[in-house]
């Protein structure tokens, strides 16, 4: 057995890393080392080190995400050599959900120093845990093989289970961590079951050699659209979008709130950025299968989503809601990914959307968390009169709500719209008919969205405790990301709209 | 279209110019309110100033052209650029913005209305100043769009936070109508992009363009716009959320609105609807004529019916957009140079009389019409002001509500060759009726308020507990004659109004060249 091993070691060529496309990740993997050593070693009452470490560590990785995007140039192979060239890929397409994840893990820790550090426990484990998820996510920016992406999903989930489940002497957050490990486990295993099924039938688990092998013998196999459809179903677990929602509300409202953003927010966005890969390189031939199956997924999740939001008397299971709806939103190009001609803006509608939904989610989470910090209530009720007694805190509210509502000149507007022209370049019922469920969907969640603005502005303040609110510096910095973040994308869109060429994407691969 | 690209900076520094102000007051604190008020009105004063720069710099020969034009590009992923100029069209809707604007803003120094906190309130009112100034210069249509969106918020928190009892509903009712509205506009917006090869939103563009698409699918898109613009005139039958909106909105918010923001809707028509879709603009005549008639003869007999002054301003606004929207819908240079002439005028003047109104409501902390009587005698000044907004609203020839309405009823008698003349007859003689019942409601309010004695309960502590009204009394010393801030705030509208009534050419010869050259196709 050595023998043979030996033998096969004669023709290894060691692959070639290129360091500088690897730098995110190197930086975050010796930072999550630094932070759990640095946990060890300083006191108790110090431990607060940790959170701005780990914000440090953030902004490291963010630096060689900053050069690599400025030089441009040619996409990079991370890893190259023969067997493993266009395996991890960086190109803009990557850079821009690097940064993403990065900048939006910074502003989470940003959310969390005050909240886990008046818990008093465990803030080391915390934050190993979180960069250990958005390592995760970084690479999954990156992947471009199956196995790869499970890797990388697996690697931001699993700590992502264990950080829903931070309030541990709390029934609540038991049940969250306890609801999303046992249902994200049970997606992930039909995924895997679907990835080992596409694998069998296409021989290979690179990407873009699997796209045009799916249709080898001239038509699609019940295999290959069972793969195809078990790897849907997969990420629409990971995603929240409807029917693989209930978790969603449950957990977020168990967790704690930073947590509940980074889950909404990143974590999410993550599961989307596999399904778009996935979509445009290994199925750019089976849009007859994940078509309608999105397109279902795309319809019930804004409207089961937003319907359900209505009726939410708890703010963060109302944006719980927004986000499932949020997701169908975002899911809305992917249905017409595989239209001739549409490719292009259908990449960058969910792009773009990410990016905008990102910033803007994160910064209402983030006035929840300053919010509550007085009013010890998850009620919308306990935001009224917020306007009269801390109005900063009203208007930053005002302008992400009126984001996600997609009330221009803000970032959603454009985000909506992106996705509104990406369905409509298709010019076919599918897209017709998406865009109308959109555009009511559109109407009903302004709906709940004033209800919290109203609250805000033009109700009396419930307990008439009208003390203004302390809002902890790193908050105040993680709304000034967050805010001007959503201002400018609205204000200036091609700031994100110029990354996600297409061509960039499946030229990288020459398919 | 040829184009003038001169200082090409200076459209951009007179719509973003009140941002810098609001920037600045957003690092003020709260309690500094005078400081507050000194930035705001400093800030309108500034952009007032650059409005008048830019009126100097005007070339007024070219007034059918473009001018300080910039093109930038701005969303490159839609093909949507920033694209800004002004014409004849928009000058002077642009400069009454920011005239409105500075008034407002002197009004408001002792007005602030209750719940107080002038710092939103005069941020609200600078951020509302951008979007209306943008909306003016806009030439592409995502560009308009995103301005034409950037008012609602200001107006709905104006109306939500500083109204009247009702304003929680009121302002909703505003929201969803309008947020109704432009949803259906942005899907004709694309409809357009994508009907024109999806190459450009840019206007010029798509002026150029629009004529080639199928009458049939011109048909649906103009509907889709007729009905955003329609929400925002508003025209009957979308017209239910106005009298709500002006009644409960604070005096300020009534005063930009009817001035200002109701003529975002009529300028779009003007603007967008028909120059890009002239052939499916003639088949949609008849119907926008039918119905502003329908507005004229229905809001004039609302404003009959009506208890509350303001409501009755309010409905009065109405019936005047119906003249605008009928001078428009003959599509001749004469009907749309009324209908233009008609918009400012009517902002001039049914401005004027919701700042009336608002004095009155400061005084007599009320509007009902039954209750008020006596106004000349108990306040000369402010009765006569009253009685000669209600002329110029009237019509009253040598004031500026004449040049609007007179001349939309005459173009109705030769409406553009396409169109069913006797069907725009008749609307001629139901519109010349309008008139009338316009003298009848302005002047029996005028009647029932400004005659007679003085109502009891307002005259003096003796008078107002002999007849038992109670609660009213602490208010008297309230009573008291037009103040300095209103004298200035005031004197510029009054001004305007008789120097357009009598010299209506001011305007009109700024207007025709571009109207002339917007009309010339429905002239084979």
């Amino acid at each position: 057995m050595i023998a043979s091993l030996l033998a096969a070691a004669g023709d290894f060529t060691p692959p070639v890393a290129d360091y500088h496309a690897l730098a995110p990740e190197i930086v975050l993997a010796v930072g999550i080392c630094l932070v759990l050593l640095v946990d060890l070693f300083v006191e108790e009452r110090q431990r607060w080190i940790t959170s701005t470490l780990a914000g440090f560590v953030l902004l490291g990785a963010f630096i060689p995400v900053v050069t690599l995007a400025v030089i441009g140039g040619d996409v990079r192979y991370g890893l190259g050599g023969d067997v493993l060239d266009g395996r991890y890929v960086i190109d803009e397409y990557a850079l821009i959900l690097k940064a993403l994840f990065l900048i939006a893990g910074y502003v989470v820790v940003l959310m969390s120093s005050d909240e886990i550090e008046s818990g008093r426990y465990h803030q080391g484990e915390y934050y190993v845990l979180l960069l250990t998820s958005v390592l995760g996510m970084v690479m999954m920016a990156s992947s471009r093989d199956l196995i790869s992406i499970f890797v990388a999903l697996e690697f931001l989930s699993i700590p992502a289970y264990m950080l829903a489940a931070w309030n541990k002497r709390n029934s609540k957050g038991n049940e969250a961590g306890m609801k999303y490990y046992l249902l994200g486990v049970f997606a992930s295993a039909i995924m895997l079951y679907g990835m080992s099924l596409l694998y069998g039938v296409t021989g290979t688990t690179l990407l873009s050699e699997i796209g045009p092998a799916i249709t080898a013998n001239g038509q699609f196999s019940g295999i290959e659209a069972l793969a195809v459809v078990f790897i849907v179903v997969g990420f629409a677990f990971k995603v929240s979008a409807v029917p693989f929602h209930q978790w969603a509300p449950d957990v977020y409202e168990g967790a704690p709130t930073p947590v509940t953003a980074f889950l909404s927010v990143a974590s999410k966005a993550a599961g989307f950025v596999a399904l778009t890969t996935l979509v445009f390189l290994a199925f750019p031939l089976a849009s007859d299968v994940y078509q309608p199956f999105i397109w279902v997924l795309s319809a019930a999740s804004m409207t089961v989503g937003n319907l359900l939001a209505l009726r939410q008397t708890n703010i963060v299971r109302m944006l719980a809601y927004s986000s499932i709806s949020q997701g169908g939103f975002i899911l809305m190009p992917l249905t017409v990914a595989g239209e001739a001609g549409v490719g292009e803006s259908a990449l960058k509608a969910v792009v773009v959307y990410l990016v905008v939904y990102a910033a803007t989610n994160l910064g209402a989470f983030a006035v929840v968390i300053a919010v509550s910090k007085k009013t010890r209530s998850g009620e919308i009720s306990s935001f009224g009169g917020l306007f009269s007694y801390a109005p900063a805190l009203g208007v930053l509210m005002t302008v992400f709500l009126a984001s996600l509502a997609g009330i221009p000149p803000l970032g959603g507007w454009f985000a909506k719209f992106g996705a509104f022209k990406a369905v409509l370049d298709a010019g076919t019922n599918w897209g017709y008919s998406i865009a109308i469920i959109a555009a009511i969907n559109t109407v009903i969640a302004a709906a709940y969205y004033i209800t919290v603005m109203r609250e805000i502005w033009m109700k009396p303040v419930p307990d008439g405790d009208v003390t203004p609110i302390r809002t902890p510096s790193s908050i105040q910095a993680a709304l000034v990301i967050t805010c001007g973040a959503t201002i400018v994308l609205g204000v200036l869109p091609d700031l994100v709209g110029r990354f996600g060429d297409l061509s960039d994407l499946t030229g990288a691969l020459g398919g | 279209m040829d184009v003038i690209s001169d200082q090409n900076w200076l459209l951009s520094l007179g719509t973003f110019l009140p941002l810098a102000g609001v920037l600045v007051m957003l690092l003020i604190p709260k309690r500094e309110e005078l400081l507050h008020k000194q930035v705001a009105l400093a800030t309108a004063l500034g952009t007032l100033g650059v409005g008048i720069y830019t009126l100097i710099q005007f070339d007024y020969d070219k007034a059918e052209q473009l001018q300080f034009y910039a093109n930038t590009e701005w969303i490159s992923v839609i093909k949507s650029g920033y694209t800004i100029g002004l014409d004849g069209i928009s000058l002077p809707l642009y400069f009454l913005s920011m005239v409105i604007t500075v008034l407002v803003m002197i009004y408001s120094w002792d007005h602030i209305p209750s719940p107080g906190n002038p710092k939103a309130f005069l941020i609200l009112m600078l951020v509302l100043q951008t979007g209306m100034a943008g909306t003016f210069i806009a030439q592409d249509l995502i560009l308009f769009f995103v301005f034409f969106e950037v008012v609602l918020l200001p107006m709905y928190f104006m109306i939500g936070v500083w109204g009247g009892e009702q304003r929680q509903y009121a302002s909703l009712k505003f929201f969803l109508y309008t947020m109704f509205g432009s949803a259906l506009m942005l899907v004709a917006f694309l409809a357009l992009f994508y009907q024109t090869d999806s190459v450009s939103f840019s206007i010029p563009y798509l002026v150029e363009q629009g004529i080639n698409i199928d009458q049939d699918v011109a048909i649906w898109i103009f509907g889709g716009m007729f009905i955003g613009f329609a929400v925002k005139v508003p025209m009957f039958p979308f017209h239910t959320w106005l009298p709500d909106a002006h009644t409960q909105a604070p005096t300020q918010g009534s005063v930009i609105l009817a001035a200002i923001l109701l003529k975002l809707g009529t300028y779009g028509f003007v603007r967008i609807a028909i120059p890009i879709l002239p052939q499916a603009a003639v088949k949609w005549a008849p119907v926008i004529g039918v119905l502003a008639v329908i507005g004229i003869i229905y809001g004039a007999l609302g404003c009959l019916a009506q208890k509350d002054m303001k409501r009755l301003i309010a409905f009065s606004s109405v019936a005047h957009m119906g003249f605008v929207m009928l001078g428009i819908s003959t599509l001749t240079a004469t009907g749309i140079n009324a209908a233009l002439f008609g918009m400012v005028a009517h902002g001039l003047i049914t401005g004027m009389l919701f700042f009336c109104a608002g004095s009155i409501k400061e005084r007599y902390h009320t509007l009902e019409i039954s209750r008020l009587s006596g106004l000349l005698i108990q306040m000369p000044k402010l009765g006569w002001i009253l009685g000669f907004c209600a002329m110029a609203s009237l019509g009253l020839p040598g004031l500026a509500g004449f040049w609007g309405e007179f001349p939309a009823i005459l173009s109705a008698y030769n409406p553009a060759p396409a169109l069913n003349e006797p069907l725009f007859r008749v609307l001629m003689v139901i519109a010349a009726l309008g008139t009338v019942l316009a003298a009848a409601y302005l002047l029996w309010l005028y009647q029932r308020t400004a005659f007679g004695e003085p109502n009891p309960e307002f005259t003096g502590h003796g008078h107002a507990h002999a007849v038992g009204a109670a609660g009213n009394d602490e208010h008297h010393d309230d009573i008291h004659d037009v103040n300095v801030f209103e004298w200035i705030a005031w004197t510029p509208l009054l001004i305007a109004i008789v120097v357009l009534g009598v010299y209506p050419q001011l305007m009109f010869k700024v207007m025709d060249p571009a109207v002339t050259q917007l009309v010339e196709v429905f002239n084979p």
